[in-house]
């Protein structure tokens, strides 16, 4: 048993991590959407176990390092894995599969876009785990550019006006934003003559050109995850895509190029930014939050809810960066920003998955259409709910151990003005969910008819639903992971 | 887990395993549904009743699992905690066989039945809470579990009831939440403990910890309906009866109540809480609100808001008594945690009977209706009586304790309080009983349904007569071993005498 056990350890994850999804992803291609649909269940178990073995061996035996072929830092491609990118790797695999279980049956019924929706969901999940374990600025760009194109792919899959509209929308912001992030490594290549994270880490010093490429790259990346007030490509593109691309994105992408924001704040440019940089990613922060909520709140359309609701919890992940500026803090507010990202992922692709089975049985996009829903849907409602109350911050949620660490950051910090943007966040977040439940409460009209749905459309949202309610039972777990590799010495939340 | 560890757990389960079970029923089931329900009730009753012979010979009940590094969910029955278990547990079980009757016929009881458990299920862990990090946890739980149920009936009325309900709670939870993570970064772990873990902290922090008592209580008075936090739970009356009777006599406002209960005492300690000289803005706080809510409770025709103006008043008497530095006084409020709900429970039963048998809504509407329907009247004469504090009901002896503990206090005033509370108490409530019983019936009853062999369908009769037979019981054998009022002066013992 423990000789298995060993062995089992031993096997290089991380090839299998990457490689499982870009394999998935020629078979579909080459084989056709039947094909892709028959082999995405098993794949998508594949990466997960792989992802799981991955997260074991680092919990075993502390982070690790792969050369791609043989050659390392600073000429070939060099993997690294710790507790973050453990964490990222295991929320993506997750969701990608139960999403794939969805949208198993929901490309059934509908056929737009069911033919690229497989290799393009591979290929989607395969550069977001290559770029989780690249430790270089340069190979961080080119994961981070093929998870665009991919992901504006999945947008323009309905095919509609608006749905073209969207895509090219978020295609132009993908690009400007990876144009500003490339901009940055470009400069930081020709002063200090490397790519990898962590040397760069060591040379940087503070000056214009750090400051320069610190503006550069976190404009670009704020661009890409959508930051108040460069949300606006977010909205039509997450709230327009079919529903199983929906989750994806608003749960997962936006996920990456928060966690490169993340890594390279806290890895590289921990030395050369300054508290009112710091503070200014938190009044964005806010701005998301309280703006992003308020345009929730005024939404006609489920979807959009959903939608504008994920522009206005990306305003959380960024209160990290102010909170982790002070001392006492700085443990707290990372554990927490971290714990918020996987949440939120867990939360909101239940959340949209959800609505898009009660959308699919109502036939309607519009919220006064929601009647009669709590008594033909339940599974879904209540899954909604469960999502919801992870979103609002409440226990027992995920979102609640986030708000939690934030909160605690926040006070240990002495920086109350965040606590009340958070508690006012929570309590906006409280109204638009309410509003969704109170129209799907209502009594069905007169005459009303749904149609019936395949019992895997709610048992697959209520699964991730269950996720986020486990996130909050046994956070420990998740954290202990997180620990290993973790920006400071010996730290615990 | 040994089998201490295991009680704790069956307790929550007895409740939670049936509430999620029966979400998954089909809505015609409701013979399985009542008997899963029953089962549910009774099963956690045997273990309740386990429980409290342990702890009354001193055996420890305490589980614990790391859910953030440092911080434990912990379940811990103490006598303070069994206090509130046994009371919901066994209102549980009428307020069931209750809710049976009520309902029968009406759509979504799968539903209905599902949060009820869950609310009943939060209700358990706010009591078991071994430190405020779990309390706060099944205190929000609280909130989200009655809010379908405040909303059950789907009407406008309703769904803007939900919503006010929500708004008040929501907030008052997001501002407890804010005291509660203040304190845990001052101490770094809150556990629960006799005579309070604060009283060590260095004296240029008391500042601080009086701005977080007032978060706290501010947080816990919303459920508690401190005037003015109160706003919601008139508003709430829209939903069924037996709903209001679990808002205002197990669930929801007593979880307020006993939250202040636990901050003061076992948080604070009521030494270090009189030291800083937080206890008498409290007792001010609660005289208002007792005053107040019976000064509305007075103006009211229809007779479910008059009930819950009356809740608003009678819950303060709790928050009065811990905060009357002094055994007797404490003694007071925590038995009338217990005395409140069982009469509380019993009028709106009642309450209840009335609108389902006749259409009567209103006051106005009850001449002559003792005639009509005698056992039910019978029952709501006792319970107003004991909510006035005649002898030898159960609102006596909270009565008497409070006054004995203010006196003890060297708060004379209270007293005041106390008298003109039962004057106005005899206001509101002996107009209705001589309506019912004096004067004869004017007219047909709004909208009568006769129900079954007796005056009304006998799920919905019996529940009422326990509770009120409970409520002369406790008044008459309060020197019994398991009274309320000896289980109170255990806890009393326990607490100053540690």
């Amino acid at each position: 048993m423990s000789t298995v056990l060993s062995a089992l350890l031993a096997v290089n994850w991380i090839s299998w991590v990457i490689g499982l999804p870009l394999t998935y992803t020629i078979a579909a291609f080459l084989s056709g959407a039947r094909a892709g649909r028959m082999l995405a269940l098993p794949a998508l178990v594949l990466s997960l176990l792989a992802a799981v073995g991955l997260s074991a061996r680092v919990l075993a035996q502390g982070p690790q390092r792969h050369m791609v072929g043989g050659w390392g830092a600073p000429l070939g491609i060099e993997l690294y894995a710790d507790g973050l990118a453990c964490l990222m790797l295991l929320m993506t695999a997750a969701i990608g599969l139960f999403t794939g279980w969805y949208a198993r049956h929901y490309f059934a019924r509908q056929d737009t876009g069911a033919t690229y929706f497989w290799p393009l969901t591979g290929f989607l999940l395969g550069a977001m785990n290559a770029l989780y374990l690249s430790a270089d600025v340069f190979n961080l760009y080119v994961t981070l550019e093929l998870l665009g194109l991919a992901a504006v792919g999945l947008v323009a899959l309905t095919g509609g006006a608006a749905a073209l509209a969207a895509a090219l929308r978020y295609l132009l912001a993908a690009l400007a934003g990876s144009l500003m992030y490339l901009l940055g490594v470009a400069l930081l290549y020709g002063a200090h003559g490397t790519l990898a994270l962590a040397e760069l880490g060591a040379r940087l010093v503070p000056g214009p050109l750090a400051w320069t490429v610190i503006a550069l790259m976190t404009l670009g990346l704020a661009l890409k995850t959508a930051l108040f007030p460069l949300h606006f490509w977010l909205p039509p593109a997450h709230g327009g895509a079919a529903t199983p691309v929906s989750a994806l994105l608003s749960a997962l992408v936006i996920k990456a190029s928060f966690y490169l924001l993340l890594r390279l704040w806290f890895e590289v440019f921990a030395p050369a930014v300054t508290i009112p940089a710091a503070q200014l990613l938190g009044v964005l922060g806010a701005g998301a939050i309280l703006w992003g909520s308020w345009l929730a709140l005024c939404q006609q359309k489920v979807k959009m809810i959903v939608a504008y609701s994920t522009v206005a919890q990306i305003g959380y992940l960024f209160l990290l960066f102010p909170l982790a500026a002070y001392a006492p803090g700085v443990e707290s507010a990372w554990y927490g920003g971290v714990y918020q990202a996987v949440s939120h992922a867990f939360a909101k692709a239940a959340m949209f998955l959800a609505v898009g089975s009660m959308v699919l049985a109502a036939g309607r996009e519009d919220i006064d259409q929601l009647d009669g829903i709590s008594a033909r849907l339940p599974l879904s409602l209540f899954s909604f709910a469960l999502a919801g109350i992870s979103l609002m911050g409440l226990p027992p949620s995920g979102g609640f151990i986030a708000k939690w660490l934030l909160l605690k950051a926040a006070l240990a910090g002495g920086q109350w003005w965040w606590v009340v943007v958070m508690i006012l966040g929570g309590l906006l977040t409280a109204a638009y969910l309410f509003r969704v439940l109170r129209h799907a409460f209502l009594p069905a009209r007169r005459g009303k008819r749904f149609r019936a749905l395949p019992p895997a459309l709610e048992l697959s949202a209520f699964g991730l639903a269950l996720g986020s309610l486990a996130l909050g039972l046994w956070a420990s777990g998740p954290l202990a992971l997180l620990r290993v590799g973790a920006p400071f010495a010996g730290a615990s939340p | 887990m040994t089998w201490n560890e295991a009680l704790l757990w069956l307790v929550l389960a007895s409740s939670l395993i049936t509430g999620l079970t029966i979400f998954f029923l089909p809505e015609e089931r409701h013979r399985l549904r009542s008997t899963l329900n029953l089962a549910g009730a009774f099963a956690k009753l045997a273990l309740i009743a386990i429980m409290l012979w342990g702890v009354l010979n001193e055996q420890q009940y305490e589980t614990r699992y790391a859910l953030l590094p440092g911080i434990d969910f912990a379940l811990r029955a103490d006598a303070l905690a069994m206090l509130f278990v046994t009371l919901s547990a066994v209102l549980w079980l009428f307020t069931t066989i209750y809710a049976i009757g009520y309902l029968e016929g009406s759509p979504h009881r799968s539903r209905f039945f599902g949060f009820f458990s869950l609310c009943v299920t939060s209700t358990m862990g706010i009591a078991f809470a071994g430190n405020l990090f779990t309390f706060f946890l099944f205190y929000e739980l609280l909130t989200l579990s009655t809010y379908p149920l405040v909303a059950h009936r789907g009407t406008d009325k309703a769904l803007r009831a939900g919503n006010i309900y929500l708004g008040y709670t929501l907030a008052g939870g997001a501002v407890l939440l804010i005291g509660v993570i203040w304190l845990y970064s001052l101490l770094g772990n809150v556990e629960f403990a006799h005579g309070g873990v604060l009283s060590g902290l260095v004296p240029e922090r008391h500042g601080e910890l009086i701005v977080i008592f007032v978060l706290l209580i501010a947080g816990l008075g919303v459920k508690a309906a401190l005037v003015p936090l109160h706003g919601w739970l008139p508003v709430a009356m829209v939903a069924p009866a037996p709903v209001s009777a679990l808002l205002h006599a197990v669930a929801v406002v007593k979880a307020g109540a006993f939250g202040i209960v636990r901050v003061v005492y076992d948080v604070y300690g009521i030494e270090f809480a009189a030291d800083l000289g937080l206890l008498l803005p409290l007792a001010i706080v609660a005289s208002i609100t007792i005053i107040y809510g019976s000064l509305r409770a007075l103006a009211q025709d229809d007779l479910k808001r008059r009930l819950a103006f009356s809740t608003v008043s009678q819950v303060s008497y709790i928050a009065l008594g811990v905060s009357l530095f002094g055994p007797i006084g404490t003694v007071g409020g925590l038995v009338h945690l217990v005395h409140q709900g069982i009469m509380k429970i019993t009028l709106f039963f009642c309450a209840g009977n009335l609108a389902e048998t006749l259409g009567i809504h209103k006051v106005s509407e009850m001449r002559g209706v003792g005639r009509r329907m005698p056992w039910t009247m019978a029952a709501f004469t006792v319970a107003a009586f004991g909510m006035i504090g005649v002898p030898p009901m159960a609102g006596f002896i909270s009565k008497w304790y409070l006054g004995l503990g203010a006196l003890n206090a060297q708060m004379p005033w209270v007293l005041g309080v106390l008298i003109a509370s039962s004057v106005l108490n005899a206001a509101y409530f002996l107009p209705i009983l001589y309506a019912a019983w004096f004067q004869p019936q004017r007219g047909p009853w709004p909208a009568e349904q006769p129900r079954g062999r007796f005056e009304t369908d006998w799920r919905l009769l019996l529940p009422p007569l326990v509770t009120a037979a409970l409520t002369l019981a406790v008044g008459l054998f309060a020197a019994t071993l398991f009274s309320p009022l000896e289980w109170a002066q255990l806890i009393m013992t326990r607490e100053y005498l540690r």
